[in-house]
């Protein structure tokens, strides 16, 4: 608190020059740049708030710079530049482009987490008034966070002038904030900015209410605790929303494990160790996809998953056809070695991997449309997540019409169904399976391509999701995909219910035994099969 | 763990029986020429296969380039030194079976090796049996001083405390309030304790402190990650100390980018993540986070530049991180060589006695120095992750730091020392007096 409330004061300062009078503006602008040359985190605080106070109209633009890294300065010239993503260099405080050789000694202006709080704070009372919306917001809300005092005549300006209902709340909000931390403010003002800031009712508007400065009235103080009760009360009601909406997407991301193996597994009774596999196998189309596209041409990239999704498939469908006719259909009906041996075969395609990619975790990027989130209501919602989402429905909706609509789909239900009667009505019942088992590795690796977006991609990657699988398609039920759905979200949101309260590893070790207690009572899971085929 | 001792306990007779007729063979046919072996070997006992391989196939990698250094220097005590690498594939027991084979079958003169302290404590026992040197390159959690190896990484004292030291400080953002989020096992579990207790003797309160554990390979953060939301949203300043472990660290850094949580907000400093972890990761929404380390690549010493040139002429790949496990390596294998070269023999017995007091220069600028607790003295850096990927050092300690083997702030280990040149103890109780801890 202390350190804030120094360069809070400097600020202070800063900006009482700053509207105190702007003479000798551009040697102001020299001396403040010179502090940047020193490569010290003390000199460079200095050289920001002065920067800014010295109300050049190139400001925002050399704080932008060391905001991005690009302010360079040489000690020897004594003289800061800015570089420009192709390695251009201009003059600082000239914004001339440097004629002749760069200096030798050049280097970046460094900074640190306290210099960057520092940026952000200044140059959101710098942009308060920019002619861009978006940026007034960001401004009003880096005024926010920081609670320059200074602002305060900046923010009185911008309100009257703002005609953006939601950047004229951020700066509402702002102005509250900032009023509530100025001690000398008149009780009816801070009043106001509690409520408006109660209205705000998120976190920060909690961390700001709980940390009113000291010598705050009690009448204030009064106020501020009724608004954090109200605060909480709403951020109780948006938590459950939250664990729910973590549960869906955990959901999602087990179906997508699991909804291949309900194929082979569920449907085909092969317990596939060599499952996990399969997604890590997805996981790699994708890296080298993307790192084809790197190379080649950077601009598709945002298309990387739409190549890598048919791509993946087809490379673990072909790769589990292959595994089917070489191995595993010497092996019907003998299930502990199929174990033993789909088990083996694991250990031999994460080597292989390992052998081929190496051993180190390999980059795979978010799309543009897939980073960052958004904020719905109380709770953040992330792109990457909603878009696995509603990619394992896609993929659950096309797998079912599959089954349901097409020769294919017919013939394998046939054939599992009762294989005898299958073959004699003329289906190549070997053909099926090897098929069958393809698909189901196929979608497998799908899935490897969507858990690319939030896992690691390294040969352990299949790992992590076996067990996890095994336990959604035993516990919805083997042989429908309609409880493979239902038991991978009810696992998903009871795990995330539990874990607030038991922590990660208790709230697992609960849902494990949670589901023995279960499979103890309702042996053939959610959804049993009823009839003859259970038998068969 | 007593599963483990189990099976290693129960794995010899066999195996000895089987190695005294393979013996017996074996010296009738070698009886005639009884010539002395012309090479020294040095076993390297990494995982090159299983969960642990991201980590440990780099530090037999660095362990081949040191030593095929020392021979294109002439070797050592005029013979060639020839590394035995062996796989102990990320399984625990299987470190300790290979450790046996390494000594006894080989007949290896030292030993430099394991990541995980579980696979330490599981190759303590065959170390101290077959009284043979190991050579242990990664930060850990203290807590334990034995004969036969030496500590090249980091102790609590030399990572931990100093990190939190520096973001307590007005530098570091004055921060009051504390979530310990680690990968559940014995690393972290102790770290945390001995940071717990370091937090409340420096007067932060009992709910100024959230400790989480998760399991290894954790990948679904999102919960944990707006957990640590909601408690930095107290109004004082909160940062998060980090001992997640391995692969569980990329979708841990992945959910923090996605939920908006920058460096300015909630600060987190790291003691498992290096250059290696953040090779697999785009780190631009992570510029800020911090790591505290005693060795970063972007360090510009000359000792390290030419490092990192021999390292990429040697792994022929000029993309190929540095970390500070390797720098330890390095650390660790010179002041080998210095100590065999001082008693003029690889006897284990005479290597151990000659090696506290043996230095060595460090990456960075400074010389280390193996101290009699078997521990070595290390500056310790905190870096600010770049866009790039590397770390930005923020701050150093002003020299360097001796490591400790026993926490002051446990209650079980304050009292011990450990001194093997004068007191010849591990574990010395100073309130008692005696050898055997507490």
């Amino acid at each position: 608190m202390c350190f804030r409330r120094a360069w809070l004061v400097a600020l202070l300062f800063a900006l009482g020059f700053a509207l105190s009078g702007t003479s000798a503006e551009a040697a102001s602008l020299d001396e403040a740049l010179a502090h940047f040359t020193a490569d010290d985190f003390s000199e460079t605080v200095e050289g920001i708030n002065e920067v800014a106070a010295g109300g050049s109209p190139r400001a925002e633009i050399i704080l932008r710079a060391l905001q991005n890294d690009q302010l360079m300065f040489s000690a020897e010239r004594k003289a800061v530049y800015i570089m420009d993503d192709a390695g251009k260099l201009t003059d600082a405080a000239s914004g001339r482009p440097v004629v002749g050789a760069a200096p030798a000694d050049l280097d970046n202006v460094r900074i640190n987490n306290r210099l960057r709080g520092a940026i952000e704070a200044v140059l959101g009372g710098l942009t308060l008034l920019a002619s861009d919306p978006g940026a007034r917001f960001a401004a009003a809300q880096a005024v926010f966070k920081s609670r320059a005092a200074g602002t305060l005549p900046t923010l009185e300006t911008a309100i009257a002038k703002e005609q953006d209902p939601r950047v004229k709340r951020a700066l509402m909000e702002a102005r509250a904030a900032v009023i509530l931390s100025v001690a000398d403010a008149k009780d009816e003002d801070k009043l106001a900015a509690v409520d408006i800031i109660r209205q705000r009712g998120d976190q920060d508007a909690l961390g700001l209410l709980s940390s009113l400065p000291a010598g705050t009235s009690p009448r204030v103080m009064k106020a501020a605790s009724a608004a954090i009760a109200a605060v909480n009360n709403r951020l109780i009601v948006w938590s459950v929303v939250q664990n729910a909406w973590y549960g869906i997407s955990l959901g999602s991301v087990l179906l997508l494990a699991a909804i291949g193996l309900a194929i082979t597994f569920g449907v085909m009774g092969v317990i596939n160790m060599a499952h996990g596999e399969m997604v890590m196998l997805g996981a790699y189309v994708t890296f080298v996809v993307q790192e084809a596209i790197r190379t080649k041409n950077p601009e598709l990239f945002d298309y990387s998953l739409a190549i890598a999704i048919p791509l993946s498939f087809l490379v673990a469908g072909g790769i589990g056809m292959l595994i089917e006719r070489c191995l595993i259909r010497f092996l019907y009906g003998r299930p502990l070695e199929t174990l033993l041996a789909t088990w083996g075969l694991s250990l031999i395609l994460q080597q292989a991997v390992r052998t081929l990619f190496g051993p180190n975790n390999r980059e795979v990027g978010n799309p543009s449309w897939m980073s960052g989130a958004f904020d719905l209501g109380g709770i953040t919602v992330t792109y990457n997540r909603l878009w696995i989402i509603c990619f394992a429905l896609a993929v659950f909706a096309a797998l079912l019409a599959l089954l349901r609509f097409t020769r294919f789909g017919l013939e394998m239900r046939a054939v599992t169904q009762n294989r005898a009667m299958a073959a004699s009505m003329g289906i190549r019942t070997s053909r099926v399976d090897a098929l069958t088992f393809g698909l189901g590795s196929g979608i497998a690796g799908m899935a490897g391509v969507a858990l690319s977006q939030i896992d690691n991609v390294s040969p352990n990657l299949g790992q992590g999701y076996i067990v996890d699988s095994f336990m959604v398609v035993v516990f919805g039920g083997v042989g429908n995909l309609w409880g493979t759905l239902v038991g991978s979200f009810v696992l998903g949101i009871a795990n995330k219910f539990l874990e607030p309260y038991a922590g990660a590893v208790l709230g697992k070790i609960a849902i494990l035994v949670l589901i023995i207690l279960f499979i103890q009572k309702r042996p053939r899971g959610l959804f049993a099969l009823k009839g003859r085929a259970v038998e068969a | 763990m007593l599963n483990f001792i189990g099976t290693v306990a129960g794995r010899p007779r066999s195996r000895r029986w089987l190695a005294a007729a393979a013996g017996l063979a074996f010296g009738l046919a070698a009886s005639v020429p009884a010539r002395a072996e012309d090479t020294i070997k040095v076993g390297i006992l990494h995982s090159l296969s299983g969960t642990m391989a991201i980590s440990e196939t780099t530090l037999k990698d660095v362990m081949l380039m040191l030593i095929d250094q020392q021979n294109k220097k002439g070797g050592l005590l005029g013979k060639k030194l020839e590394p035995v690498v062996v796989d102990p594939a990320s399984n625990w027991p299987l470190f300790a079976e290979k450790a046996r084979e390494l000594i006894s079958k080989d007949h290896v003169a030292v030993v430099f090796g394991c990541w995980t302290s579980v696979s330490r404590k599981s190759v303590l026992p065959v170390f101290k049996e077959l009284n043979n040197i190991l050579f242990y390159p990664v930060q850990y959690e203290g807590e334990e001083s034995e004969r036969n190896v030496f500590y090249t990484g980091a102790a609590p004292n030399q990572q931990a405390i100093p990190a939190v030291d520096y973001l307590m400080s007005a530098e570091g953002g004055s921060v009051k309030r504390w979530v310990l989020e680690g990968t559940d096992y014995v690393y972290p579990r102790t770290t945390n304790k001995i940071l717990e207790a370091y937090l409340k003797q420096k007067g932060v309160k009992d709910e100024d402190i959230m400790i989480n554990y998760t399991p290894f390979g954790f990948s679904d953060w999102q919960t944990e990650v707006s957990k640590i939301k909601a408690f930095g949203s107290a109004g004082k300043k909160t940062a998060v100390v980090s001992t997640i472990n391995g692969d569980a660290n990329v979708p841990f850094y992945k959910e923090l980018g996605n939920q908006g949580i920058k460096a300015t907000d909630i600060p987190v400093v790291a003691f498992s993540v290096g250059e290696e972890e953040l090779a697999g990761l785009d780190t631009k929404p992570l510029v800020g986070h911090l790591a505290a380390w005693n060795y970063f690549e972007s360090i510009r010493t000359p000792a390290n530049l030419a490092f990192i040139k021999e390292w990429h002429a040697f792994i022929k790949n000029p993309k190929r991180t540095t970390n500070d496990p390797m720098e330890a390596h390095y650390i660790g294998f010179n002041m080998w060589v210095k100590a065999v070269e001082k008693v003029g023999s690889t006897d284990p017995d005479k290597v151990i006695d000659a090696l506290p007091g043996t230095q060595a220069p460090n990456l960075t600028g400074g010389v280390a120095t193996l101290l009699p607790n078997h521990h070595i003295t290390k500056p310790v850096y905190i870096g600010e992750i770049r866009p790039d990927g590397q770390f930005d050092v923020v701050w150093k300690t002003k020299g360097l730091v001796p490591g400790a083997a026993w926490s002051p702030y446990l209650p079980g280990s304050k009292d011990l020392v450990a001194d093997w040149v004068k007191l010849k103890c591990g574990n010395f109780n100073k309130v008692t007096q005696k050898c055997g801890g507490a």
